[in-house]
């Protein structure tokens, strides 16, 4: 008899044993998981949902110049939005800045995680901190250090002048192009670190093995790491899109008061306006809008490659 | 001609050498085993083969040609991982597919030689399955099948069937030593389980320390092992310390008072005696005398433990009607001259 085949029968006889047990004994439900979650719940419910659900109902309220918000149950605030171009234009131009902002922290993350996995100890760990460094950051001082570098008499724009690559300076701020530039470098740590948890997953021989087989580097990476890693881009892009469709403080010290953003709207909404019911709504209608699509994206990828999600 | 040679093969990492000077020839058609503990250098060798690791020195070469100067892609070699390494997210048929396609070879071929090949690991209707659904055994077949489908020169086995339990083992040794004898491709095994390796090669190569101690038919090295390393190694083995010295009759060794005669050509001095613990007899007359300090019934065999002078002796006695001695009994134990082997002892 191997140790596994003991152990296996050992267990077994304790089977019996606890089913030959008295069966009339009360079944007890442990209480101290419940109290231990509870003071996370509270939390959670006084800080999210509470405000969530008086977000939502203010959102139903009318707001008249001279009347201030009134008391009344109406959808008043969303059929503006969902009929005024102004709108539109804003809530496209959030959704396309976050979508080019995803694709951009893909395009740059999923690579630098792989090249980060691949190098040596001190090297890598070094490389990491550089990465990871701009999360220590705070976002305002980050974004500010872009308006210095964006600006016509920018570092950049300088530069570029000097060296004679570009007559009159390139406008970056209050555009779309610098938005999406900072919003990225604010962001894709957040790419790369979702990317190389899937890394880390991944049986390193699995590469040699495609390699044996005869394939190329390349192929190796396309058919073979790429796959494997989806999930950890997926998850990455979730992050970043969410993140970058209501993103604040960049678009806010970027963008300004001429390029707005769904969270710039509904802040001016709030404290310049003073239309506190519309700019809930929109809040609503940012909150839903990204929920859809990012859970429709996530069934979609989810299905493309359902295996490696199993 | 040999067919796969390699010449004085070394690998450092900084200090540390992991593989020292390692020759080896490998006809056509053998397989080979790579045995030895951990950390002895026979993954790094087949690192080097397969042209993952680049070795510090030497060469290797393949059917005449230079294997080191091509790239691990295009060295046409079959390799199963201890991890198998499958694709997780294709099935086991693109699995085996994957060499084939990078071959270029056209889809009506490649779905035949994929069949073929899965039929042949025995997997025939489990083509649509991924991985993951499938058990350790069936990954291995999988593996075996996607490194044996692209019909390498060479197949390189790393620990190849650890991750498996007992039975499965021996089922897939069997299986491996089948395949072997239908397709006749040369095989390297690496393994740290001697039972495995005498199972299956045609020679094995035990290594220790970066160091190869000796390449020998299994039953060669078993019953004439070249070092006390490699008589540990191969199953178990009784070791007494003694001493060589030469009289008129020859040379001798004495084992607490016993005088066994020595064949090979050995300084007087301190001697060790190796003998196999079931080539150890109970006997009447002249022996070693000794207590058995205990006895353990193993269903086919009875195992003791018998303490002597010259050091504790296991023996194995087969379980067939014989009388054998009792626990605390006195005995005198002995064994023919031809199934011991002397070496020089340490001083």
């Amino acid at each position: 008899m191997t140790a596994v085949d003991a152990h296996k029968s050992m267990m077994e006889s304790s089977d019996a044993a606890s089913k030959s047990a008295p069966p009339d004994r009360p079944e007890r439900r442990p209480l101290a998981p419940y109290l231990l979650s509870l003071p996370a719940l509270a939390l959670f419910a006084v800080l999210l949902l509470v405000p969530l659900v008086m977000t939502g109902l203010l959102s139903l309220n009318s707001f008249g110049f001279y009347t201030g918000i009134e008391d009344v149950w109406q959808l008043g605030n969303y059929i503006d939005i969902v009929t005024d171009d102004y709108f539109h234009e804003i809530f496209l131009r959030t959704f396309r800045i976050a979508v080019v902002v995803t694709l951009l922290c893909a395009v740059l993350g999923a690579p630098e995680a792989y090249i980060l996995r691949r190098m040596r100890s001190p090297w890598r760990g070094l490389c990491l901190l550089v990465v990871l460094g701009p999360l220590l950051i705070s976002v305002v001082s980050r974004t500010l250090g872009w308006a210095l570098l964006f600006g016509s008499t920018g570092i950049i724009n300088t530069a570029l002048m000097a060296v004679g690559l570009i007559a009159t300076p390139i406008e970056f701020m209050y555009t779309e192009t610098g938005v999406i530039i900072a919003l990225t470098h604010v962001l894709v740590p957040f790419m790369v670190l979702s990317v190389w948890a899937s890394l880390q997953r991944l049986d390193p021989q699995v590469e040699n093995a495609a390699l044996s087989l005869g394939a190329k580097p390349f192929t190796v990476l396309r058919r073979v790491v790429l796959p494997q890693v989806v999930p950890g881009i997926l998850s990455g892009s979730i992050i970043v899109f969410a993140l970058a469709a209501s993103a604040f403080a960049t678009p806010a010290i970027i963008g300004g008061r001429r390029l707005k953003v769904a969270a710039t709207l509904a802040y001016d909404e709030f404290l310049n306006t003073l239309n506190w019911p519309l700019g809930a709504a929109i809040a609503i209608l940012l909150l839903l809008a990204n929920i859809v699509i990012i859970v429709g994206c996530n069934r979609l990828v989810e299905r493309r490659y359902k295996q490696v999600f199993e | 001609m040999p067919y796969l040679v390699l010449d004085r093969l070394t690998k450092r990492f900084g200090p540390w050498v992991a593989v020292d000077n390692m020759s080896l020839t490998v006809e056509k058609g053998e397989l080979v085993s790579l045995l030895g503990p951990s950390g002895c250098g026979k993954t790094t060798t087949l690192q080097m083969i397969a042209g993952f690791l680049d070795p510090s020195a030497g060469r290797v070469t393949l059917d005449g040609a230079d294997l080191l100067a091509r790239k691990p892609n295009e060295r046409g070699l079959g390799i199963v991982f201890q991890s198998y390494a499958l694709f997780p997210h294709m099935t086991a048929a693109e699995n085996v597919a994957f060499g084939l396609e990078m071959r270029g070879i056209p889809r009506a071929d490649r779905d035949r030689m994929v069949r073929d090949a899965l039929q042949l690991v025995g997997l025939g209707a489990f083509g649509d399955r991924y991985p993951r659904r499938m058990s350790g055994g069936q990954q291995q077949r999988v593996a075996l099948a996607r490194a044996m489908v692209i019909k390498p020169s060479l197949l390189l086995l790393d620990e190849p069937l650890s991750n498996l339990d007992a039975k499965m083992r021996e089922e897939m040794q069997i299986e491996l030593r089948r395949i072997q004898r239908s397709v006749g491709t040369t095989m390297i095994l690496v393994t740290h389980d001697q039972a495995e390796a005498m199972a299956l090669s045609d020679r094995v190569v035990i290594m220790n320390k970066g160091r190869v101690e000796q390449v020998a038919a299994p039953q060669d090295a078993y019953d004439n092992p070249a070092s006390a390393f490699v008589a540990n190694f191969l199953g178990r083995t009784n070791l007494l310390q003694g001493t060589v010295r030469r009289d008129g009759a020859g040379r001798r060794i004495d084992v607490a008072g016993t005088a066994w005669p020595v064949a090979a050509e050995l300084p007087d001095g301190p001697g060790l005696l190796t003998v196999r613990p079931e080539k150890v007899r109970f006997v009447d007359g002249a022996g070693v005398p000794g207590l058995v300090r205990a006895r353990v019934f193993q269903g086919t065999q009875w195992l003791f433990e018998i303490r002597t002078e010259a050091g504790d002796l296991t023996v194995i006695r087969q379980h067939d009607g014989q009388t054998l001695p009792a626990e605390n009994e006195p005995v005198m134990v002995g064994w023919r001259a031809e199934d011991m082997r002397v070496m020089a002892g340490e001083a």
